[in-house]
């Protein structure tokens, strides 16, 4: 384990100045300590730099956000040509809205891997626990904000997406009611709804960051997990942050620019729905709706519900399947109860894993496909999967996987690989 | 958040039907809602009132869907009791209603017959003020 906060600081003042600052806010310690001295194991592989990746995700979407803030109109009547008029007039316009609306995809492809990493690795066992569930939290809070933005543009997809999602909520017992007309700010969706998701969709950025900040927080108090999952035993296990690990996660940046940039300069509508580039209109639906791509997973567990189960009715079970496969995520650090942490040493675990990643996909491509015929059952068996895994695999397989011998150190791993 | 004074006064409307033929049917908006109005042929009703009520998945009758003496019109708000898209009028398999997003089909009273969606298509509360005048909420 890591050693406490405070003992791997090589900081002392250099100057006067540097002394009296020290003194009275260590912020230059702090940053040293956190940002260059930081121990950390020596074998993190690339996986582990989507951190970094999602952090420098976070800024860039505020940066372009707060600039689109700048020409936008949150007004029924004038939001959809305010974006037009961002992406045709402004300065520069064009691009920042792309980086924007694709960093979203981005954003969301980047904790889409940041989380099936930690799952292989066991990163939310103990004694991560809390940071896996701030890592959840943020995920929900993503969601809440893509969604919300994609509600600002107000085209077609904006406005039957705001309609479907708000339902979602109306399906509630009781609270429903009050809490749909609370979202909306009316009886239907409509212009105080796209007000309030405009305030919510500049707010909420602002919590994911602090949120951030406490997840940062709660990784450096254990420090990080790493591919063997074996704990750090000695100096020798580790590397400074600085300037090992900064310089692979700024490679780690770059190579994740190179798609986003392709994405941003040449094919900037791709993963976008035609209809969005047709104004909102309250009374005609389009023919297919489909959430972005980030959403079909937890889309198709939402339509997989088409039949009453006892006093439950189809759209009330729906919704709760929908937030449960969300929710379940809170709970797997003792869903998994296996004490080791690395899927490599887990002959039986990394199969289901696999299995458990091929579901997921499925889910997606089953979002996207319309409801009917064969596709209505796959969602159906999909579903049943993906929860099974949570309560039945993993419980299951903790208690009878033997797993493989672990290294004794990560020093004696990485060094045994160099000789092999 | 709740609802602000100017959104509560679209709360109540009055509606024409005088121009709608046999037949047709107009979407109109009632406090931001698509409202059906529809103007139903004798073969539509007798369908509606030929159904057995145990093929329900939401039971009730053509009478209970309309007011008396005006069973020629449906009025009903246009959004899927599934999660609230419009569905498409003289379609799918009931000859009432299709919902297009994950398929609710409706039959010619507005009941929901097949599909994701729970209950029947809402009805608005409204009054014949004539019988070419109705108040919708
Ligand atoms: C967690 C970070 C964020 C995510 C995931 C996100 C996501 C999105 C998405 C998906 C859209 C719709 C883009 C489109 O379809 O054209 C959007 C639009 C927008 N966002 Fe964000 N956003 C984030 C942060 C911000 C911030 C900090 C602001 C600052 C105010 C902002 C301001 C806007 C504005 C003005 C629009 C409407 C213009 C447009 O559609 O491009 N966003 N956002
Ligand atoms: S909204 Fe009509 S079937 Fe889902």
């Amino acid at each position: 384990m890591g050693a406490p906060m405070s003992e791997h600081s090589t900081y002392t003042p250099g100057t006067g100045i540097e002394k009296w600052l020290d003194e009275r806010l260590p912020i230059i310690r702090f940053s040293k300590e956190h940002l260059m001295d930081f121990p950390t194991p020596k074998n993190l592989n690339y996986w582990w730099t989507f951190g970094a990746i999602l952090a420098i995700m976070l800024v860039v979407q505020i940066v372009t956000g707060v600039i689109l803030a700048m020409h936008y109109t949150p007004n029924v009547a004038m939001a959809f040509d305010s974006v037009e008029h961002i992406k045709r007039d402004v300065n520069g316009g064009r691009i920042i809205q792309a980086v924007h609306s694709v960093g979203a995809s981005m954003f969301f492809a980047a904790v889409y891997v940041h989380i099936f990493r930690g799952m292989y690795f066991g990163s939310y066992k103990a004694p991560r626990e809390i940071l896996w569930i701030l890592g959840v939290l943020i995920f929900v809070l993503m969601m809440a904000t893509a969604f919300m933005g994609y509600v600002l543009p107000w085209g077609q997809m904006s406005f039957w997406a705001a309609t479907v999602i708000t339902n979602i909520f109306g399906a509630i017992p009781v609270l429903g009611n009050p809490i749909l007309e609370l979202l909306r700010g009316g009886f239907s969706v409509g212009n105080p709804t796209l007000n309030r998701f405009f305030s919510l969709h500049y707010l909420l950025p602002f919590v994911i960051a602090a949120v951030v900040v406490l997840h940062i927080w709660a990784l450096h108090v254990p420090g990080n997990n790493n591919p063997i999952g074996v704990d750090v035993k000695s100096s020798r296990d580790t590397v400074p942050f600085h300037p090992y690990y900064t310089m692979k996660d700024l490679y780690g940046v770059v190579l994740f620019a190179i798609p986003f940039a392709w994405f941003v300069f040449f094919a900037p509508d791709i993963l976008g729905h035609p209809d969005n580039y047709v104004m909102a209109n309250s009374q005609v639906t389009p023919a297919h709706i489909v959430p972005e791509w980030y959403f079909l997973p937890f889309y198709a567990i939402l339509r997989a519900i088409d039949f009453n189960i006892l006093f439950i009715n189809s759209q009330l079970g729906g919704v709760i399947f929908f937030g449960g496969s969300i929710v379940i995520l809170f709970f797997l650090p003792w869903l998994d109860t296996s004490k080791v942490r690395s899927g490599t040493f887990r002959p039986m675990f990394k199969w289901f894993y696999w299995l458990f990643v091929i579901n997921f996909l499925a889910l997606a491509y089953l979002g996207a496909a319309p409801a009917e015929g064969v596709y209505v059952i796959l969602a159906k068996i999909c579903t049943a999967y993906y929860f099974a895994h949570f309560i039945i695999v993993l419980p299951v397989l903790s208690r009878i996987e033997k797993p493989r011998p672990l290294p004794a150190s990560i020093s004696e791993s990485v060094l045994g690989k160099a000789h092999a | 958040m709740n609802p602000d004074a100017s959104t509560l006064a679209l709360a109540s409307i009055e509606f024409d039907l005088s121009a709608i033929e046999e037949g047709q049917s107009v979407t109109i908006l009632w406090r931001g809602l698509p409202v059906f109005v529809r103007h139903r042929t004798q073969k539509e009703i007798d369908e509606a009132k030929a159904v057995p009520m145990s093929d329900l998945k939401d039971p009730a009758t053509d009478e209970e869907r309309t007011k008396p003496g005006h069973e020629q019109w449906l009025i009903m708000i246009a959004n899927c009791t599934h999660l609230g898209c419009v569905p498409v009028g003289e379609s799918g398999e009931y000859d009432g209603w299709f919902c297009p997003c994950h398929g609710s089909v409706y039959d010619t009273a507005g009941r929901i017959r097949k599909g994701p969606a729970p209950k029947n298509l809402v009805l608005p509360p409204y009054d014949f003020i004539s019988d070419t005048l109705v108040q919708i909420g």
